[in-house]
């Protein structure tokens, strides 16, 4: 065994966030509870219904937003503030609009190697740039590119600081299917080449599956927790357009879709319990093929499963 | 054949027309009156009251009048004969200089103070209703105040341009500077980016538009009034000259004096628009 899996690299340790109930009547709680990990080079997704927390775990992590109980240890040690070992993909991209996309990269570029010359910044820019494709439109501003682009700037810079972890919230959630298609294909390829360790909120349950290593499944709130992990067993390279022909997709698929339509609230009854469990269950693609093939539903309704596309209101 | 017009040469088109309409009305209102009315009163009497034969037209100056005037002004405009007698070109100098000294003294207190405040809800809350009861009070009022105080008519002058163009600008910075987008803020903590860095880098920018609106509307006002602040202080500068033509009853003098002050107002007005142009950010 390696030390890594002994002592992971990101491990979260019975996180909350309570709130002041507005109208002075007794607290409310988003979630508690939360616990995981996540190992090094490891692409981890979330999901879950809106309002459940998703969002405030990953500006924890982050470092941009504070627990009200709970720890986060990454690489040995506790995350109590923002730091360049964790970028940050938003999903409002948040380039700075007065900036051209070089200088834009340059600029994280040169916050995490303040010594650095002129040259040394723009060229270890440009190759990020590169890397998503953009190279041609360096020099132009953010509010000349398409909303994909603009995207791809973000990862752009993200990347360009080389993180220990990147964080995205929902980084695609506001592109065209056609764009975020070609953008998962192109972050598969980047965190493929560099190992890179993800933890990355998500409502496209397509998404999670072709990038992620494992999926988490939040319970909805109040009182929301991690209620599953799903190991994404589906061999890499992954390909979009062979990707639903693997064995285990259609029962990770349906599992994902049964969890946000109807356990989630289940779980959610389950956690005004007050010795509700607060590790989550652990599923492996396997255990759902057996339950498959004990249930007696036909194989063919799998692709007739309706494409749950959860949006943020 | 049709020929089509753009806007911009409909609109020149209205406006060259809108102007001589202007000055034919201008041209009828100063026509010289019937002299029937003189014919019946002693011409040395007439003479007296300045209102001899050679003089009967109306005092308010020809638009031919003031055409000369203007032509013979500005082909000289830094002529100097004395405390009296300036070219227009010296006493917009005046002026100009005390508006930009008021100006940037202002700029430099507002602009570093607006970040402080706009940085702290706190600082902003306790600044606030000082800032509420200053910004309301005429400029000129202080002008005793400063004079008593400072004791020289020229830094008074200054002054009170300062006091007047202290509060767009401190408003419009601390606004900015308060609204800089939250994910912009984010994007720089997590990029570790030190303080200075971050107000120079990021809120500055970001801000820019906000302050240079400000700094807009101070001018603007900067240059309102200081007109009436050298006519109270006199000696030199537009507002002086206008005093200074309206105690000589020279009415051409005094329409060209307001013509030179809207022009500079425009210019000084316009320039703030290229800058304002030039940090502008679409997002």
């Amino acid at each position: 065994m390696t030390s890594s899996s002994i002592h992971p690299f990101v491990q979260v340790e019975n996180l909350a966030r309570v709130y002041p109930s507005p109208g002075g009547g007794a607290d409310v709680t988003v979630f508690d509870h939360v616990n995981f990990r996540i190992h090094k080079g490891e692409f981890v997704c979330v999901t879950g219904h809106s309002g459940c927390g998703k969002s405030t775990i990953l500006n924890i992590l982050a470092g941009l937003d504070t627990a009200s109980a709970g720890n986060v240890f990454m690489d040995g040690r506790e995350v109590t503030g923002p730091s360049l070992d964790r970028g940050v993909i938003f999903q409002s991209h948040a380039l700075m609009p007065w900036l051209t996309v070089l200088e834009n990269v340059a600029f994280a570029v040169k916050s995490r190697w303040p010594s650095w010359n002129k040259r040394k910044i723009r060229d270890h820019a440009m190759r990020y740039i590169e890397l998503v494709g953009l190279k041609g439109a360096e020099h132009k501003k953010p509010s000349q590119l398409s909303g994909g682009m603009k995207q791809r700037v973000g990862i752009a810079r993200a990347f360009s600081i080389e993180p220990k972890m990147l964080l995205m919230d929902e980084p695609f959630g506001a592109l065209d299917a056609l764009t975020r298609g070609v953008i998962q294909d192109e972050l598969l390829k980047i965190c493929a080449e560099t190992q890179q360790t993800v933890f990355m909120i998500t409502h496209d349950i397509d998404e999670a599956i072709l990038l992620s290593d494992r999926i988490m499944l939040m319970s909805t709130g109040p009182h929301a927790r991690i209620a599953e992990i799903v190991n994404n067993t589906l061999p890499r390279p992954r390909e979009r357009s062979a990707i639903h022909k693997q064995l285990h997709y259609y029962p990770i698929r349906n599992h994902l879709v049964d969890f946000l339509v109807s356990r989630s609230k289940q779980f959610g009854a389950l956690r005004d319990a007050p010795d509700a469990p607060s590790s989550p269950s652990i599923i492996d693609p396997e255990d759902l093929i057996e339950t498959e093939a004990e249930s007696t539903v036909a194989p063919m309704s799998h692709a007739g499963k309706p494409h749950i596309h959860l949006v943020n209101t | 054949m049709k020929t089509k017009l753009t806007l911009n040469q409909k609109a020149g088109l209205l406006s060259v027309g809108l102007f001589a309409l202007l000055l034919l009305i201008w041209q009828l209102a100063t026509l010289p009156e019937a002299s029937t009315v003189a014919a019946d009163v002693d011409p040395e009497y007439a003479a007296l009251m300045g209102g001899g034969a050679a003089s009967s037209a109306s005092s308010f100056p020809t638009p031919a009048a003031m055409a000369q005037t203007l032509w013979g002004k500005l082909s000289d405009p830094f002529y100097d004969n004395g405390p009296n007698d300036k070219g227009i070109g010296i006493q917009l100098a005046y002026s100009l200089a005390r508006v930009l000294g008021g100006f940037i003294l202002a700029a430099a207190v507002a602009i570093p103070l607006g970040f402080a405040i706009g940085n702290s809800r706190v600082f902003y809350q306790a600044i606030n209703p000082y800032v509420q009861l200053l910004k309301p009070i005429s400029p000129l009022a202080w002008m005793p105040l400063a004079l008593y105080t400072i004791k020289d008519a020229s830094a008074s002058a200054i002054f009170v341009i300062f006091i007047c163009s202290l509060w767009p600008m401190l408003i419009n910075t601390a606004h900015g500077v308060a609204n800089v987008k939250k994910d912009w803020l984010d994007v720089s903590r997590t990029l570790e980016v030190n303080p200075l860095r971050k107000a120079f880098r990021v809120i500055l920018p970001a801000a820019a538009p906000t302050i240079l609106t400000g700094m807009r509307i101070s001018m603007g006002i900067a240059w309102l009034v200081i007109v009436a602040a050298e006519m109270l202080v006199g000696g030199t500068g537009i507002g002086y000259f206008v005093w200074n033509e309206w105690n000589n009853l020279s009415l051409t003098n005094v329409l060209f004096a307001i013509l030179m002050i809207g022009v500079v107002g425009m210019g000084l007005d316009s320039v703030f628009g290229v800058l304002g142009k030039r940090v502008a950010y679409q997002e």
